[in-house]
């Protein structure tokens, strides 16, 4: 047993963290320290820096573009970028559907797909949850019917990330209603911009647009964009939600925001003096540190684990990720809060144009507090992981 | 970055979880805790034949010159097996003094007894206000020629009544909570002026309230500088911490194991209770807090060897804190989970969820360490 990082890895931190130094545009980073949305430009711009220096899609296998890292370097890597604080690469694009695509998919379709992922030359969103299919995934409606060289595809996908933005969709569809549910699906890729298709956002309660409905309306699309085989499509799917196993705890983020958090709550007053000085409010502080910090090892051993043992067996520590990394990341926002207290209110009307300054650091404060309640239930509910842990660990 | 075993390692592991299937289970413990003391000679002389007595000890010292890892495995086992046997006020404890600090006449008149069993230590540092601040010693050291006379009052010292030697926090100068003029001192139990109360803790072990009235200890008694001992004292509670949270995370994984598997075979409604989804789901919530105690004793392991005092310190300050909602979390639910009989002396996992319960309060608990990682500036 060593925590240690080697040397090797030290220098490779130290060079992760530079090139983020040199390259992340400075607004960028600002926006997502005060928990603002990103334009899609802004989103592009950066993702393509990445790319160029070759570390767009870093841990697709080396003839797709990947780096070859071990999974240290991964870690490394992901934890700076999360901690700078520097966009994340879209996941729906790098780490979901390009995957799947060089794994389940024909060579055509990988020299066709791969490397527009790669420098976001498409935007790719995700067409999995239904109305009536959240939680209970498998039970999705959307079909997709063979009629010569077509599918042609009728339904609604709901809760599609950035769909405003995407000009690629990945979707389960049914296409053998006849079989069992986890059995006729289908994974099916199609350009958002065909004919019968309908983007329309949903506000959420943050105030945002990130998420929407899309409808499909007799969506033609050719045969040829079926990835993998016929009513395999659940499969792919179980693969691409249990690709990314460690990046979903989110550490680097948390790490991020209570570095904010002390750094607020060294100059906000409350009683006359830095509300840090309260001695209530330093151990709630110290009480999400700890929990973090417990967090990050539980990854770490997540981590070295694949590293030793290879991605086959899941370590089990692994589900833990989920259910405490949206916790902490909630508590996160709960601080926040909590240090700005009477002046969460307010409500941003001017937006980010500069003119209430006094006003922009707080600004998105109860928004982001707001928007993060998502985080314990996409990728599987909580309460989902939960079931998982009792039957995949404690067998019950 | 490793958080795997090594072969030797996984070795020890293997010959301590066998030895303790062999001999410890739920009905023999209740035999050793009838036993002089409240714990079994016999299995402690086993666990000396198989090295483990002098696990922590260098090998010019006489022992196997095993680290932090070695140590950690062992709790863990003696965790899992709810042992009474005194390892942690003999071999963490008393050997942390003696290889910190020991003499090497020091170390030759009292390891070769713990490394073969023949004698056992306790540590005698509590006092009745002194609550968890280590520094907070009224006992009192006083030259007198070139040893020292002890007077003072100690309680819920562990093992004190077997105890051979006592270790023991003095003053030898300046006020009660000054930080400087703390000492350590070997004293005999036997000693004139040592007067022991014996009784059973809550968790089943044994523990003794130890007055010293004028007890004349020579100038050889001393560990360490008797003006300024505080540093090694703290070292040494803190590798006393690190093993505690070891000890909690066997007693957790025992827990959460018997819980799984009472759940399973109890039957309500004509299904086994473990089916309803609200009791799958506090069962995976105990998973969680006892994973990510797991990590935080592992993170207290390697944190035991970090040079800066302050930094080790807080790390361990932080896994004690884990450590401390983890076993409160699933020591609790592991009684409700069990229902009635979770709350009877004859069902074994009361006696887990005691043991955890004690070890929160040992040596700092979750409120007193939080507040310390608070005041430190942060862990992040």
């Amino acid at each position: 047993m060593d925590l240690a990082f080697t040397k090797e890895e030290q220098a490779f931190r130290e060079e992760v963290r530079s090139f983020f130094r040199d390259n992340v545009p400075p607004d960028t980073r600002r926006k997502l320290v005060e928990g603002r949305h990103l334009s899609k430009d802004e989103m592009v711009t950066w993702w393509r820096i990445l790319n160029k220096k070759g570390w767009g899609v870093s841990h697709w296998p080396k003839q797709y573009g990947g780096t070859g890292w071990t999974s240290v370097q991964h870690y490394i890597f992901n934890e700076e970028l999360q901690s700078y604080p520097a966009p994340q690469p879209l996941a729906f694009g790098v780490s979901m559907v390009g995957p799947v695509i060089y794994t389940f998919g024909n060579e055509e379709q990988k020299k066709k797909y791969l490397p527009r992922i790669a420098n976001v030359d498409d935007w790719w969103c995700q067409g999995f949850s239904e109305p009536g299919s959240g939680s209970d995934l498998a039970s999705l409606k959307t079909k997709a019917e063979r009629k010569g060289d077509k599918w042609i595809i009728n339904g609604q996908k709901t809760w599609t990330t950035l769909a405003q933005h995407a000009d690629m969709i990945f979707c389960l569809c049914r296409t053998d209603p006849a079989a069992k549910k986890q059995m006729g699906i289908s994974f099916i890729v199609f350009s958002m911009n065909s004919k019968g298709v309908t983007v329309r956002p949903i506000q959420t309660i943050d105030g945002g647009a990130e998420v929407n409905e899309v409808f499909f309306d007799d969506v033609e699309v050719p045969i040829e964009n079926l990835i993998g085989e016929e009513n395999k499509g659940w499969d792919y799917a179980k693969f691409l939600l249990g690709n990314e196993r460690t990046g979903i705890a989110r550490v680097g983020v948390s790490k991020e925001r209570l570095r904010r958090i002390r750094d607020l709550a060294g100059k906000v007053e409350s009683a006359g003096r830095p509300i840090i000085e309260d001695a209530a409010f330093r151990e709630k502080l110290a009480a999400c540190e700890i929990e973090l910090k417990a967090l990050e090892l539980t990854q770490l051993r997540v981590v070295a684990d694949e590293g030793k043992h290879g991605k086959g067996k899941p370590n089990p520590a692994s589900s833990v990720l989920k259910i405490k990394g949206s916790e902490i990341q909630q508590t996160t926002t709960e601080l926040l809060m909590e240090v700005i207290g009477p002046f969460a209110a307010p409500y941003d009307v001017h937006g980010d144009d500069g003119s209430n300054e006094a006003m922009d650091w707080t600004a998105q404060i109860a928004p982001s507090y707001f928007n993060n309640r998502k985080v314990s239930i996409y990728g599987g509910s909580n309460e989902i992981q939960r079931n998982i842990i009792a039957k995949a660990v404690l067998g019950l | 970055m490793d958080f795997d075993l090594s072969e030797e390692q996984r070795l020890l592991k293997e010959s301590i979880d066998g030895l303790l299937t062999d001999s410890y289970d739920f009905e023999s413990r209740k035999k050793y805790m009838k036993e002089k003391g409240g714990w079994s000679k016999a299995v402690w002389l086993k666990l000396a034949d198989q090295g483990l007595l002098g696990l922590p000890f260098s090998e010019a010292d006489g022992g196997f010159g095993g680290g932090g890892v070695e140590t950690m495995i062992v709790m863990e086992a003696l965790g899992k097996a709810l042992v009474l046997e005194p390892y942690l006020p003999t071999v963490v404890i008393g050997g942390g003094f003696l290889r910190h600090a020991g003499t090497d006449a020091q170390k030759a008149a009292h390891v070769p007894g713990i490394v073969d069993g023949s004698k056992t230590l306790a540590f005698a540092q509590l006092e009745k206000n002194s609550r968890y601040d280590l520094f907070d010693v009224t006992t009192t050291a006083k030259k007198k020629g070139d040893g020292w006379i002890i007077d003072g009052e100690k309680f819920v010292v562990l093992n004190g009544e077997n105890a051979d030697t006592l270790i023991v926090t003095a003053r030898t100068k300046g006020d009660r909570r000054d930080k400087t003029g703390i000492g350590v001192f070997l004293v005999p139990a036997d000693a004139k002026g040592v007067t022991k109360k014996s009784y059973p803790t809550q968790d089943g072990l044994h523990a003794a309230d130890i007055s010293f009235t004028g007890v004349e200890v020579g100038a050889d008694a001393a560990l360490g500088n008797p003006e300024d001992s505080l540093a090694l004292i703290e070292r040494v509670v803190d590798e006393a911490r690190i093993a505690l949270c070891a000890e909690a995370v066997g007693l957790m994984d025992e827990s959460l194991k018997t819980t799984v598997e009472y759940i399973k075979t109890r039957k309500q409604f004509g299904v086994p209770i473990g089916s309803f989804q609200s009791l799958q789901h506090r069962a995976s919530d105990m998973f969680v807090a006892a994973e990510q105690a797991r990590s935080m004793s592992m993170f207290a392991t390697m944190a035991g060897d970090f040079e800066d005092a302050k930094e080790r310190t807080i790390a361990i300050a932080a896994a004690k804190v884990q450590i401390g909602k983890s076993l409160k979390f699933v020591g609790q639910q592991a009684i409700q989970l069990h229902g009635g009989i979770g709350m009877t002396m004859e069902a074994k996992i009361g006696h887990y969820f005691k043991r955890l319960t004690m070890i929160e309060n040992t040596f700092g608990d979750t409120d007193y360490h939080q507040r310390r990682v608070a005041d430190s500036g942060g862990l992040i």
